[in-house]
């Protein structure tokens, strides 16, 4: 630690006399206006005194507060310190100093100078990308620095990109060509950016430029097309998820469920009031995500064999009035649920895991959350197959389904199959709500928007068919992405109705049409 | 029954009249009776033609409220030329949103539209067209029952997207509104009122009378022998296919009919109308009258659309119970709707 | 009038004594109430948004009553549930008028509720009081606008975006829901960044559909619109609904407030109560008001509020203010008028001046709009806005806008 800060001191500071005084004057002015607070933090960084890292970044975090007589403290916990000091200040009713987005990327740019070599690796790495986006000549030497010490990989990937950008800011001609063909051979989109930005300055360099920039381009493309595909498949994550529910009761039992949108609906309530619920409990509260999960399944399965139980039985073989009735039971948990919850919005967080971007090979990024919706989905396809196909409770539902009468003769008691199978395909949902209230809103109406789409991937796929449903989604998905960009979003959802509609008169029965007798009921 | 229907009609024959008496009158209605009368008997123009679709072809169509929709938006698109230079840019041909969104000449669309004959025809014709392409592609693939109604839902909900889109050229979510007149009468009057009311009262009687004939015709029988065994009845030698296309278009036209004269007395059409969950609720307006008799379908859209005007001021937080509430309790307790219930009083009172 | 400091004490005490005091409530009961319409959807997809204003209404509405109501008469609320059906909007704007006889209404939140029951207030010579901002180019004689016009949030907010506080943005990406208020938005936006010397080519217009939940690759296409070298920003209109999905994809694809700014004109207090606001902190919101303004007036707006609503954590918005600022102006009009009739009180109206929450003093002007001030907010962690800048005085609303060259020709009524 020692030895970074001589280190730092010596390529920054050679005049360390008077550096207590720049210092001093410069932490004053973070506590000014704003254009004073972003060229006090400049200069902060530049001076390279790593006494400022924690000043900055308590400023960054809202933590800086200004006392009645201009001083500067930090808030640590519930404990305050002079700025400058570091001594104990007991001294009430300071107030937060408040900063604009101009200050936050002046300091964005001082930490990362500042940190280059920290020993923490993730904050090298912010490091890197905050100092190749300040992109200033006088980080040359610093990144060199810092690159010849480095042996992360990805971190001197970043770092050399910085450097790249850096060299292309200096005076000097064969530093800017140095620079500009190393980020040339990058596929990043902000480098890309820089070289573009920089054209406009350096007229003579501007083939050079462009040559970068169509090389860049090329890698891009296929990246753009592998993400395109992922936000297809994520999409169609989303609309398995919804319709796997309504797969097993309209797919198996015959039943139309208008109300499975409000089993989806309260899946994700269930999902706040166990994040509310868990709160108290240290231990278990990082958990609330995970463990809404099978409580999401025994509301929605519980109401849904409530809902089995007292009224949908009385009209099977009637699938028209059912589609009625569930309708008008939509409507009431909707409005139940406005009622009880308010009708605004519920926050629900996402936990650390599921934010931000993940890198996959070649520089392909997915958002983190996507992705784990995702997997979520195959595991629940996988568990539902796993359920239909390997256990007894599931040979006996599709005893029932194909033919009721001899199942029940053989001893099935099929009103118990049918309001299991009813609250399975309903927990399904409630499931599908924990995934949904990490990308969508938490309100009453969270349901009505998958409804529809629900039931057009099931049909599509093949009514009864679980690989229908999955290839149905999917293919759905990625088809509404591809044409997204030429289309638009709603010419995109509109031409993709049109095309099943076409396809269903075609195949009436779907992609994967279930063969024989059961076929014909 | 026939005594209590003409009585029903006569009754509401009455309304504008009564609503011409001065308004410290005993038996004087308000502007606001009438207005609601006259949107409910565009309601059931709407319910009397599901009906002929589901109650008598087995057709369940869960798209219905896209062909109202359409049909409203013919006569919208009327009504908009008709403003003409007195719209708030005074153009003298483009409607306001065309205007502001930098519309320079009228889409071809949107030509012919200033003649009311043209208008009213498109009326008939671009709902009758779709249910056609719709019946002809669905019926001929054997597409039915719950397959045909997400087939339909699909349809309006796609025509929903469409028409939400602002450069469609409908106005986008805004639709139409600020109507001016029609065939030369000023529509903000009680004049306009009552000549719209009388007009959708008429073309009800008409639309009740030319179904009732039609269902008792050899034709209309074969329909219901269609709803009740398809296959049978296909095996016997009908073309069960045309039947239902005849039928299905038939019933759009209607439900266009329907719009066309519920647009101009609600002085507004935007693409909510084409909302699945629209049409849905017209089926049960169908379902809580009484499903395959005519008289069901009107009592149904004028029974369950008193109760929501009624109750979203009464219990605005509650009304969706009741009204929930209502579809659960006729599903399962009266599948002949309202009808069923007044035949068996009916009939335990006979001696 | 004098103002005198509203505590909760104050207004618990004042019903409780209105109802517990016979003496006073003779006085009141002598004549008909005076009612107020409250014309916002309580079901269907606008009931996020809507439930809210109802809410403040219903808070007007009492605390009036609490203060002997007016002109001696107590105030009574009619509610309807228009349920987001807009020829339902119609049908019960003249059920407020002719059948509940109501003397003022407030309500409506999207253009096409309003446009939909302006036909029926103009036939009927009712008067509405409208709460939100909205595209402008309209206007009627039974309709005051409490909420901004273009001018008053629009254009100052990328005017901010273009300064060097705001980023030097020079490359603006607009993204909103296909209805007309951002159309007609953006259509002022490009006239106004043209005239800033910003090229069509830096320029990306992008609508989606209401509800719409999947921003994936909208938000990729922004990003990759980025990487054209100059400074990008975000201006967004997209609708209630449709902002937590975005804000989740901004925060999850990395895109930093300080790199690409989102400046959001449909995006307060009550949308951000259903986020982790943590990884937005940075992005902007243009509007009238903040909860976090501090003003002596919004404090009492905010303790009324509390004592109301009884729950600690309900926020207040900009739509809210300006319902409580058109009440409180309609009841300075009633008072000044000596009666409720339409006329008269419409006469009254314009000139009011009252002393907002937003802590300006505010007008209504000839146009039926308010002169108000505006307002940037970057977000906070705690889903505040903190104010970056704002207006020196409060801004007189155009409602025609300058930047429509067919404004040029409009008929003048």
């Amino acid at each position: 630690m020692r030895r970074i800060a001589i280190l730092l001191l010596v390529l920054l500071a050679p005049l360390a006399g008077h550096a207590q005084d720049a210092f001093e004057a410069a932490l004053a002015g973070l506590g000014g206006g704003f254009a004073q607070q972003a060229e006090a933090a400049e200069r902060l960084g530049m001076l390279g005194d790593p006494r400022a890292v924690p000043i900055l970044r308590a400023l960054s975090d809202g933590r800086l507060l200004r006392a009645g007589d201009g001083a500067l403290l930090v808030r640590e916990g519930d404990r305050n310190t002079f700025a400058l000091t570091g001594a104990a200040a007991e001294i009430s009713g300071a107030e937060p100093v408040r900063i604009n987005n101009r200050v936050r990327a002046a300091l964005r740019g001082a930490l990362g100078r500042l940190s280059l070599v920290s020993p923490d690796q993730a904050e090298r790495l912010a490091a890197a990308e905050a100092v190749f986006r300040s992109r200033a000549a006088e980080n040359i030497p610093l990144l060199e620095a810092a690159l010849a010490r480095e042996n992360v990989a990805r971190i001197r990937e970043r770092m050399e990109l910085a450097l790249a950008a850096s060299r292309l800011a200096a005076g000097d001609e064969a530093a800017k060509r140095a620079g500009i063909a190393e980020l040339g051979a990058s596929a990043s989109t902000e480098a890309r950016a820089v070289l573009l930005e920089s054209r406009a300055a350096a007229p003579a360099l501007a083939a050079e430029i462009d040559a970068a920039v169509t090389a860049i381009d090329r890698r891009l493309a296929i990246r753009h097309a592998a993400e395109t595909f992922f936000q297809g498949l994520s999409l169609g994550s989303v609309l398995l998820l919804a319709a796997l529910g309504l797969a097993v009761t309209f797919g198996v039992m015959g039943v139309i469920n208008m109300a499975h949108g409000e089993f989806v609906m309260l899946g994700a309530y269930t999902t706040f009031v166990m994040q509310e619920a868990l709160r108290g409990i240290p231990a278990l509260a990082p958990w609330s995500l995970p463990l809404s999960v099978p409580a999401a399944f025994l509301v929605a399965a519980a109401c849904g064999a409530v809902l089995e139980r007292g009224l949908i039985r009385h009209l099977y073989g009637r699938p028209l009035e059912t589609l009625l009735l569930t309708f008008g039971v939509g409507m009431m948990i909707q409005q139940a649920v406005r009622l009880g919850f308010g009708a605004q919005n519920r926050e629900v967080t996402s936990p650390p895991w599921m934010q931000g971007t993940l890198e996959l090979a070649f520089g392909v990024t997915v958002t983190q959350n996507r992705l784990w919706i995702l997997v979520f989905s195959l595991l629940v396809l996988g568990l539902t197959v796993a359920a239909i196909h390997l256990t007894r409770f599931g040979l006996e539902m599709r005893a029932v389904t194909q033919n009721r009468r001899i199942a029940a003769a053989m001893g099935i008691r099929t009103g118990r199959v049918d309001a299991f199978t009813f609250a399975f395909g309903s927990g399904i949902a409630g499931i599908a709500g924990v995934a949904l209230s990490q990308i969508d809103n938490v309100s009453p109406n969270l349901g009505s928007g998958y409804i529809i789409d629900s039931f057009m991937v099931v049909v599509f796929g093949g009514v009864g068919s679980l690989a229908g449903t999955l290839v149905g989604a999917m293919s759905l998905g990625v088809v509404n992405k591809v044409l997204e960009p030429y289309a638009g979003v709603v010419l995109a959802k509109v031409f993709v109705l049109v095309a099943i509609m076409l396809f269903i008169q075609r195949r009436p029965r779907g992609l994967f049409a279930l063969r024989g007798r059961a076929a014909e009921q | 029954m026939r005594a209590g229907l003409g009585a029903a009609v006569g009754l509401l024959a009455l309304l504008p009249a009564l609503n011409a008496l001065p308004t410290d009158h005993a038996l004087h209605v308000s502007d606001f009776i009438v207005s609601v009368t006259g949107k409910w008997i565009c309601y059931a123009i709407l319910a009397l033609s599901l009906d002929l679709a589901w109650g008598y072809a087995g057709i369940l169509s869960l798209g219905h409220g896209a062909f109202f929709a359409l049909g409203g938006y013919a006569i919208g698109m009327h009504l908009m030329r008709l403003i003409g230079p007195r719209g708030a840019y005074g153009h003298p041909v483009l409607p306001d949103f065309m205007v502001f969104l930098g519309y320079t000449q009228l889409p071809w669309f949107w030509r012919g539209f200033e003649y009311f004959p043209y208008a009213a025809l498109m009326v008939l014709l671009v709902p009758g067209a779709l249910a056609l392409v719709v019946g002809f592609l669905a019926f001929r693939s054997r597409i039915t029952g719950v397959y045909l109604s997400i087939l339909t839902q699909a349809m309006t909900y796609a025509l929903m997207l469409a028409f939400f889109r602002n450069d469609m050229g409908f106005g986008g979510n805004n639709g139409f509104t600020d109507f001016k007149e029609l065939l030369g009468m000023p529509l903000a009057t009680p004049r306009a009122r009552a000549a719209l009311f009388y007009a959708s009262l008429v073309a009800l009687v008409a639309a009740f009378l030319i179904c009732s004939v039609l269902t008792r015709t050899k034709y209309g029988r074969v329909l219901t022998a269609i709803r009740d065994a398809e296959s049978r009845a296909r095996f016997l030698g009908y073309d069960t296919a045309r039947h239902k296309l005849f039928a299905f278009v038939l019933s759009a036209m209607l439900a266009g009919l329907a719009g066309a004269l519920y647009v101009p007395q609600v002085g507004i059409i935007n693409p909510g109308e084409f909302n699945p969950g629209n049409s849905i609720e017209a089926v049960i307006w169908v379902a809580v009258g009484g499903r395959g008799t005519l008289v069901g379908a009107v009592l149904g859209a004028f029974s369950v659309n008193a109760l929501k005007t009624w109750l979203t001021s009464a219990a605005p937080d509650l009304w969706l119970f009741a009204l929930g509430g209502l579809f659960v309790v006729v599903t399962l307790f009266l599948p002949r709707g309202l009808i069923g219930v007044f035949d068996r009083l009916r009939k335990g009172r006979a001696p | 009038m004098t103002k005198t400091l509203i505590t909760r004490r104050s207004v618990l005490a004042g019903t409780g004594a209105l109802l517990a005091a016979p003496s006073i409530r003779p006085s009141m009961a002598q004549s008909a109430p005076i009612r107020i319409g409250v014309l916002h959807s309580l079901s269907g997809t606008m009931a996020i948004s809507e439930t809210a204003l109802r809410d403040t209404v219903l808070m007007m509405v009492e605390y009036q009553n609490s203060r002997g109501g007016l002109l001696g008469r107590r105030l009574e609320a009619v509610v309807v549930d228009p349920a987001s059906n807009w020829p339902l909007f119609a049908e019960k704007a003249r059920e407020l008028l002719q059948v509940h006889k109501v003397d003022v209404t407030f309500g409506c939140w999207t253009s096409v509720s309003r446009k939909s029951v302006l036909p029926v207030f103009e036939e009927l010579n009712g008067m509405l009081f409208y709460p939100v901002q909205y595209e402008g180019e309209e206007e009627s004689r039974n309709i005051f606008y409490t909420g901004a016009a273009p001018n008053q949030q629009a254009i100052p907010a990328v005017e901010y975006l273009m300064s060097a506080d705001g980023g030097d943005a020079k490359r603006i990406a607009l993204l909103g829901t296909d209805y007309v208020y951002p159309r007609t938005t953006n259509r002022i936006l490009r006239g106004f960044l043209n005239s800033k010397g910003i090229a069509d080519a830096d320029i990306m217009e992008e609508y989606t559909p209401f509800g719409h939940s999947d921003w994936q690759g909208i938000v990729a296409r922004v990003k990759r619109f980025a990487a054209e070298g100059k400074k990008t920003a975000i201006v967004s209109t997209i609708n209630g609904d449709a902002n937590i999905p975005f804000y989740r994809e901004l925060g999850n694809q990395g895109i930093k407030a300080e790199e690409i700014p989102c400046v959001a004109f449909s995006v307060g207090e009550e949308e951000l109560a259903g986020i982790d606001t943590r990884p937005l902190v940075g992005h902007l919101a243009a509007w009238n008001y903040f909860m976090s303004v501090q003003s002596p007036a919004n404090t009492r707006f905010l303790e009324l509020w509390r004592a109301y609503i009884r729950n600690p954590r309900r926020v207040t918005n900009d739509p809210m203010e300006a319902t409580y600022t058109g009440f409180s102006m309609w009841a300075q009009a009633v008072a000044q008028a000596g009666t409720t009739a339409v006329d008269a009180v419409r006469t009254a109206v314009i000139g009011q001046k009252f002393d907002a929450p937003a802590g300006y003093t505010e007008e209504m002007l000839p146009n039926h709009h308010l002169s108000k001030p505006v307002m940037i907010g970057e977000v906070q962690a705690d889903g505040q806005f903190n104010i970056v800048w704002k207006t020196q005085n409060a801004v007189p609303a155009e409602n025609w806008s300058q930047f429509i060259p067919e404004n040029a020709n409009r008929r003048r009524g």
